[in-house]
């Protein structure tokens, strides 16, 4: 039997005849990098090959590396084989690669959304023959509003803390999803604080899209000047001496794992905002839809519950191990990997 | 129902008790007075009975949401909840328009009566209409066990800041049989009836457990003792020549044991009693496994009554002669009590015993009468401050717990199920074995006990992560997963059983530590945990 175009080794997603990997977990000689998340983009490798506007983070986060920038749509090849990265909708510079070789196309999602969200490139659909998708929200429990309805509710939600004369701090990782809240929060409310982090990822990605100001907690910043504005943290700020300083507070994570009401309770948090830079289950049916595809390769997430919903529907679809693990940092629960039943 | 979803989603929103009393506090304030009512008798679980069962449930909420059933189930495990399950995946257009509270759960009492088709018409027609938070507290209304962080406590604490009634006497008024489709908020709430208080326990006195040493408690001659017994704390209530019989749980159990049947015409009318009901097979006290024999059966045989008799080992009394008298010092009561016990004219024909009170000269004293505890089949001791009024709830100062040490054991995990609530999508409800030999001679593991508690949230979230990723096998919810982590596990009591594969039954068992340091060689066997049994119990 021939080999598959795309393998899954324990090095990370291999394509042979190029002898590059795709997100690699393990250190390689060619990596090709989805997007800058810590789980995607790994350390150690000899060169990387990213979407342009994705080499600022993967070199503010890993450092020195030897790293090429190329475009979407804009096709290359490696050892004859043809790679194309198109935008996946996930966060800024987030890609999905699609490889060709010998007629067969297969793409690899990364992670993706179908929502345009205001701050990423938005999902292109691309036609295969085989699809590699994630599916960290891959059960029907899992429904996204539009982002306008939810941005309406945190706003409000910010604008009644001021008015009850307490601070807002809100949750978000700091790569992606807290600049997606930056973007939509209304500076009109009041002053947005930043931790550490979230500052120093923003100002990375200020040159390419526009944010509202924002301005740095440091030690002596006045606990008076915080209080009714709205601070943006990561989630690890969560219970740390950190938060002290913005008694009185109300707190509120931002994630799509905020569906689930006891996920919000498990972490003590005051209010849950149900927004994720993932599909939900919808969005997740369609995509795979749209790009013709008939063999379905689930690589984290409820890969089984849902690569078998899959298989009811009709598609070849399977599960593949891998170390990626969608929205887990954000709630602290760790990932559902593969199962050996 | 606007008013109610939308106050249980202000409940959501927000983690402070203070923010949530005043939210249910401004909801008294603004609904119809029968919504109130309602609202009362729901957090207070009093709604009605389910009209739908949940197998009816689950198949129609995945029509409904167009997928198959096995992913209803699936997700349903995922997500830990029925109710909010299927408030999450079946599609809705919003379009309700608003019926009240009383409203739905009038039309709920009417539904249990229907057809099976009509039922099925009736759900898809509100679940189409209602919003997320309407479909959630719809749907929690039907499957009952109305449980969202809203304690009764809290409840009535919210209800008294509304109508500026006193907190404990409100706590009182709500106690008892009442009927929320009958009863006005006049009658149930503002107004004082003698009539209405003919069945009505008075709120039961709640000990904290012991923490510090017992000598900072001060002067030993300060404070009377008695044995923490190991049955169903229950009030039982002599009015009119009529007997109930409440549980802690605030449930009539007047039916589950006729036996205190002898005491009317015996006890005199006008008595309250706050005891345990403990097993007493052949004149002894039983275990609390004899107990569960009785528990949750609503009728019970006359074989079972014989083979397992309760009595009432009676240890307070809050009404005498027909006279709330919980206001009295602890030794005046236990005086009262003691008098009237001698006073009747038969006590040795009906099932009462009273809880002997103890008292001692020093605190090591005190400890070495602990130590007799387990032999006495008793969980410990109670302190009791002799000049202390029997208070509403769990109260700290007057009264305490002084638990015996657990028992403990190291056991191996073998399988995990999803927990619900806050633990939803965690592995966090475990099952633990212990090693025995086979018939061939050969070491295996035989569960013994099921545990979901005593780890720190932290410690969960690792044991979760570990299982994810080291599952043998599924059985719908439960895992089986590769033997090889071991915890020390406690427990109150062991007797034999029957009814356990171990032919072991624990008391309590919960999580006392995560053994880390231990290889599962190093657990403990089935031998060592039956060498826990008292002699007493293996002879029997």
């Amino acid at each position: 039997m021939k080999k598959p175009l795309l393998e899954f080794t324990d090095r990370g997603i291999y394509c042979h005849p190029a002898k590059v990997y795709l997100d690699p977990w393990k250190p390689v000689d060619k990596a090709l990098i989805t997007h800058g998340h810590a789980d995607h983009s790994r350390w150690g490798h000899q060169q990387y090959i990213t979407h342009n506007s994705n080499v600022p983070i993967i070199k503010h986060r890993l450092g020195d590396i030897n790293v090429t920038g190329v475009n979407w749509g804009k096709p290359f090849t490696v050892n004859n084989v043809k790679f194309t990265f198109y935008p996946a909708g996930h966060i800024i510079g987030s890609s999905q690669i699609k490889v060709e070789h010998k007629g067969e196309i297969w793409v690899f999602t990364g992670d993706y959304k179908l929502e345009d969200d205001g701050v990423a490139t938005p999902y292109e659909s691309v036609k295969c023959h085989s699809f590699i998708t994630e599916c960290t929200f891959g059960l029907p429990a899992f429904l996204w509003r539009p982002q306008t309805e939810v941005f309406t509710d945190i706003n409000n939600w910010w604008a009644q803390n001021k008015a009850n004369g307490q601070t807002s701090i809100l949750f978000g990782y700091s790569l992606g999803k807290a600049q997606r809240l930056l973007k939509h929060l209304d500076p009109n409310i009041g002053k947005i604080y930043t931790h550490g982090a979230i500052e120093n990822m923003t100002e990375v990605l200020r040159p390419l899209v526009d944010f509202p100001e924002t301005e740095l907690i440091t030690r002596d910043t006045k606990k008076e000047a915080i209080k009714g504005n709205l601070v943006l943290a990561p989630p690890s700020a969560h219970g740390s001496t950190w938060i002290r300083k913005m008694v009185p507070f109300v707190t509120a994570s931002a994630s799509g794992w905020m569906a689930f009401r006891g996920a919000r309770r498990r972490r003590a948090i005051d209010k849950g905002f149900v927004l994720s830079d993932h599909c939900d289950w919808p969005s997740l049916l369609k995509a795979i839809k749209d790009t013709g595809a008939e063999k379905v390769i689930c690589t984290h997430g409820y890969t089984d519950i849902f690569s078998k919903y899959l298989r009811d529907l009709g598609y070849d679809a399977r599960t593949e191990a891998t170390q990626f693990e969608g929205e887990n940092a954000e709630v602290n629960a760790e990932p559902e990997t593969q199962e050996s039943a | 129902m606007k008013h109610f979803s939308q106050l249980i989603k202000t409940l959501d929103g927000t983690n402070k008790t203070n923010v949530k009393v005043a939210a249910l506090a401004n909801y008294f304030s603004a609904v119809p007075d029968q919504d109130k009512v309602w609202t009362i008798a729901i957090l207070s679980h009093r709604r009605p009975p389910r009209p739908v069962n949940t197998r009816l449930l689950r198949e129609w909420a995945s029509e409904l949401a167009n997928i198959p059933l096995w992913l209803f189930e699936e997700s349903y495990h995922i997500v830990g909840d029925l109710a909010e399950t299927i408030a999450l995946v079946v599609p809705s257009d919003e379009t309700a328009t608003d019926k009240s509270l009383t409203q739905f759960l009038q039309e709920m009492i009417w539904l249990k009566k229907q057809e099976e088709a009509d039922k099925k018409t009736y759900l898809f027609a509100n679940w189409k209409q209602l919003d997320y938070y309407g479909r959630f507290v719809f749907t929690k209304l039907i499957t009952g066990g109305f449980r969202i962080g809203v304690s009764q406590k809290l409840m009535t604490r919210a209800l008294a800041k509304a109508t500026g009634i006193d907190e404990d006497i409100l706590a009182y008024k709500l106690m008892g049989n009442w009927d929320p489709n009958t009863i006005s908020f006049q009658d149930l709430v503002l107004e004082e009836k003698a009539s209405d208080f003919l069945s009505k326990p008075y709120p039961f006195y709640l000990a904290y457990a012991l923490e510090d040493e017992p000598k900072d408690l001060g002067d030993v001659t300060q404070w009377s003792f008695e044995h923490k017994w190991d049955g169903i704390r229950a009030q039982v209530i002599l009015r009119n020549n009529e007997l109930f019989v409440w549980s802690r749980g605030e449930e009539l159990v007047t039916d589950k044991y006729p036996e205190f049947e002898a005491f009317v015409g015996i006890i005199p009318n006008g008595t309250v009693l706050d005891g345990e009901i403990l097993p007493y097979p052949n004149g002894e006290i039983g275990t609390f496994n004899d107990l569960q024999t009785r528990i949750g059966r609503k009728t019970v045989s006359k074989a079972l009554l014989k083979k397992t008799p309760v009595i009432l080992k009676a240890y307070d009394l809050l009404e005498w002669k027909g006279k709330d008298c919980r206001e009295l010092p602890y030794l005046e009561r236990r005086k009262l009590l003691e008098q009237l016990y001698s006073d009747l004219t038969s006590a040795n024909n009906i099932p009462l015993l009273l809880s002997q009170k103890m008292a001692f000269s020093t605190w090591e004293e005190v400890a070495a009468e602990r130590e007799t505890s387990r032999e006495k089949r008793s969980e410990g001791l109670m302190l009791k401050k002799n000049d202390s009024p029997y208070l509403v709830g769990r109260k700290k100062g007057d009264w305490w717990k002084w638990k015996v040490d657990p028992l403990t054991i190291d056991a191996v995990l073998t399988y995990a199920m999803r927990g619900h609530g806050r633990r939803s999508n965690l592995f966090t409800d475990y099952t633990f074995a212990l090693w025995d030999k086979n018939k061939e001679g050969e070491k295996e593991l035989v569960t013994f006990a099921k545990a979901y508690s005593g780890l720190t949230d932290a410690e969960f979230r690792k044991v979760d992560a570990w299982i994810k990723k080291n599952t043998l096998e599924r059985f719908g919810p439960v895992r089986s997963v590769t033997p090889h982590h071991v915890f020390e596990i406690a427990f109150e009591g062991i007797a034999l059983s029957k009814r356990h594969k171990s032919g072991v039954a624990t008391r309590f068992p919960r999580i006392l530590r995560w053994r880390q340091d231990k290889k599962i060689e190093e657990a403990n066997s089935l031998e060592d945990l039956k060498a826990l049994i008292p002699n007493a119990d293996v002879d029997n």
